[in-house]
């Protein structure tokens, strides 16, 4: 049971087609994405605005139709392109170059909702402005049908709103008479209505003031100890993740290209874009912060829709070299579960 | 050194309300401080903690619903509260400039970078077009903007958001301010990227020599940047003095809470223990102390009356009783 899975992603693709002139050219939010959770685990997801961490979540599940790869939640396959991969993870291909397919898997998902659920970054575009709170945690409970009677909805909201720490007396109130933070709470009450196995929380906190940060931070890993859900944590505050995750992955311009331990990656990071990520979080404490040597990375980020051939991060990387600029490295395994895609460190 | 030369700035007892359908709302009630030049002083708080107000405030760009009800705002010794609309126009700008949070919307979306650069030089200073055109061409290349020409010509939408936001540090130092006031410079753009600008902001004061009002949420930012921090909450003060002070010294509930709830390196793998409560409303103010309702510490005395400003070092004050009680009980036996 303890090394079994609970999500297998592998090869996951997202490509969103956008017109330049007269061609379609594709975006590739998410290229050639690989990763695993296990039960009851924290995955955190970082990378700066545009790296296609919210794509990935929302690829998972199924919120997009993924372009290529495949999806395997608890054993049941829920998506596959069908292509397929040998075992140094290159695409197996016919003599002309097109991939050789096998069969394609595309499930309904509506079953599977039950078991995945999602939290959303901004707690105030999240929740409808109409529905009382009562409404709004029972839609997922009225989709999936887990009541037999009207009595039984309402004491298993009641008691969603107390599992997330939510006065009883504010059920027939409206989304706007809550404070942000409240509002994220009932944002977690809807998705764990269904008793899900699996949550992605695409930065949940975010939008929240740094005093109510704290607060639905500890409700997460409570929730988690309690019920034993896994959570794919996407966020861009590094210091946030470290502190929730059990492992972190670091995506850049679609790729991920280092994934760790939480601790390993804070104190051993080997791809250069995650050493300066790390120097970058400004530390609150001024002791470190007179200390510390600050590698500051030039440029900006390449627009997606112009990627740099080979590796992404060669156009600000200092350690780049011509390989870098021919292939994309592979994300390879340097020991202790410490995965990087370099192929100078 | 007399009084009126040692700092660039002082407010004194500042207080600005804002008058809506639902009542007076004070966002700043009694804010006092002082600004030497050259130095960064920060100023941190929550949403609603009256943080970006006190900036508008001494600027005085604050909406029309909003008033400066009392209080004096110094610069090199002179009251600009006092001042004309003509006088604030030359104040602005050219004295003092100010930087906002999102680089997107400060800049006018259907005029290129260059017009707005040259825009705001020919009108502080006496410059020709041709001068200004240099100048501005100057500030961009100052700022570290690559070919500083051919953005000129361009229109905000084509530069990214960190870019965006060294044409706006550009534009507030084109006319060599003594102070520079930055509104939550960085919280709209990446860690990377709020990186360069920080190291950019600390480079140009170096270089230029202007003071900063660093206005942020981000306890990060403040502890980089700043010689004095002071701390905001619910419109008032609550604690003020060296980033020493602050994160290593703190003397007010609010800021210790603070403290304890953010993630930092050495309680990564502890519980964070968040403060209770949700942030004030302004328009239900407690009688007593701000923080109070939220105040785990909080007595009596906090409900009813609202603390006065404390010594407990030289560069280091707080407003808490706490402090009062834990002076009582040490200085007892001088008194």
């Amino acid at each position: 049971m303890e090394n079994k899975n609970l999500l297998e992603v592998s090869h996951l693709k997202q490509y969103f087609p956008v017109r330049q002139g007269f061609h379609r050219i594709p975006l590739k939010a998410v290229d050639d994405v690989s990763f695993t959770i296990k039960p009851g685990e924290t995955l955190g997801l970082v990378g700066e605005s545009g790296c296609g961490k919210t794509t990935v979540g929302r690829t998972l599940l199924r919120l997009y139709q993924p372009t290529g790869g495949r999806i395997v939640f608890d054993g049941e396959v829920l998506f596959d392109s069908g292509e397929q991969y040998d075992d140094n993870g290159k695409l197996i291909t016919d003599g002309e170059g097109r991939p050789v397919m096998g069969t394609r898997i595309d499930v309904d998902m509506l079953p599977y909702r039950k078991q995945m659920q999602m939290v959303f970054q901004d707690p105030y575009s999240s929740l409808n402005p109409r529905m009382t709170v009562e409404d709004i945690i029972g839609e997922p409970l009225d989709v999936h049908k887990l009541y037999s009677s009207k009595k039984e909805r309402r004491e298993k909201i009641l008691s969603l709103m107390e599992t997330v720490g939510l006065n009883a007396e504010h059920a027939m109130r409206y989304a706007h008479e809550f404070s942000g933070g409240q509002r994220q709470r009932i944002g977690i009450a809807r998705a764990l209505a269904v008793n899900p196995k699996f949550i992605v929380c695409d930065e949940p906190v975010s939008a929240l003031d740094v005093s109510i940060q704290a607060q639905v931070v500890n409700m997460f890993e409570e929730l988690q100890e309690k019920l034993g859900v896994a959570y794919l944590f996407i966020a861009h505050d590094l210091l946030v993740v470290h502190h929730i995750s059990d492992r972190i992955a670091v995506m850049y311009l679609g790729k991920v290209v280092e994934i760790a331990d939480a601790d390993e990656l804070n104190a051993n990071p080997m791809h250069p874009y995650t050493l300066s990520l790390l120097s970058a979080v400004p530390i609150p404490d001024p002791e470190t912060a007179r200390k510390s040597n600050r590698i500051v990375l030039e440029g900006d980020v390449p627009s997606p829709l112009r990627m740099p051939s080979g590796c992404p991060f060669r156009t600000r990387c200092r350690y780049a070299t011509e390989q870098c600029a021919m292939e994309m490295p592979p994300l390879s395994d340097r020991g202790n579960g410490h995965f990087t895609a370099c192929w100078n460190k | 050194m007399s009084e009126e030369t040692k700092y660039i700035l002082e407010v004194k007892d500042l207080h600005t309300s804002f008058f809506t359908d639902a009542g007076e709302v004070c966002a700043v009630n009694g804010i006092s401080f002082t600004l030497e030049p050259g130095k960064t002083l920060g100023i941190v708080g929550e949403s609603g903690s009256g943080k970006s107000v006190t900036a508008y405030s001494v600027m005085q760009i604050l909406a029309e619903t909003g008033k400066i009800t009392g209080g004096e705002v110094l610069y090199k010794g002179e009251d600009i509260t006092k001042w004309d609309k003509k006088q604030m126009q030359g104040f602005r700008g050219s004295k003092c400039s100010i930087i906002f949070q999102d680089p997107m919307t400060s800049l006018n979306p259907v005029f290129t970078v260059g017009s707005q650069l040259k825009e705001a030089i020919l009108l502080h200073t006496d410059k020709n077009k041709r001068e200004a055109y240099d100048r501005a061409v100057e500030m961009l290349t100052l700022v570290g903007v690559n070919e500083p020409e051919s953005r000129m010509r361009q229109y905000p939408h084509e530069l990214s958001g960190g870019m965006r936001q060294r044409v706006m540090i550009a534009m507030a130092l084109a006319c060599e301010p003594d102070i520079l006031i930055a509104d939550e410079p960085t919280t709209a753009l990446d860690v990377t990227i709020q990186a360069q600008i920080l190291e950019l902001m600390k480079e140009l004061q170096e270089k230029l020599g202007m003071a900063i009002i660093m206005v942020t949420h981000d306890l990060g930012v403040i502890a980089s940047m700043c010689d004095e921090i002071l701390v905001m909450y619910g419109g008032r003060v609550c604690e003020r003095g060296t980033a020493d002070d602050i994160f290593y010294r703190s003397a007010h509930e609010y800021t210790k809470g603070l403290l304890r709830s953010i993630p930092k390196n050495d309680n990564l793998n502890e519980k964070l223990i968040p403060i209770g409560g949700t942030p004030i409303n302004l328009l239900q103010m407690p009688e007593g102390c701000a923080f109070c309702p939220r105040c785990e510490k909080a007595m009596k005395i906090c409900l009813t009356q609202q603390p006065e400003e404390l010594r407990v070092s030289e560069t280091h004050l707080a407003s808490c009783f706490m402090n009062v009680k834990e002076l009582f009980a040490a200085g007892e036996g001088n008194a």
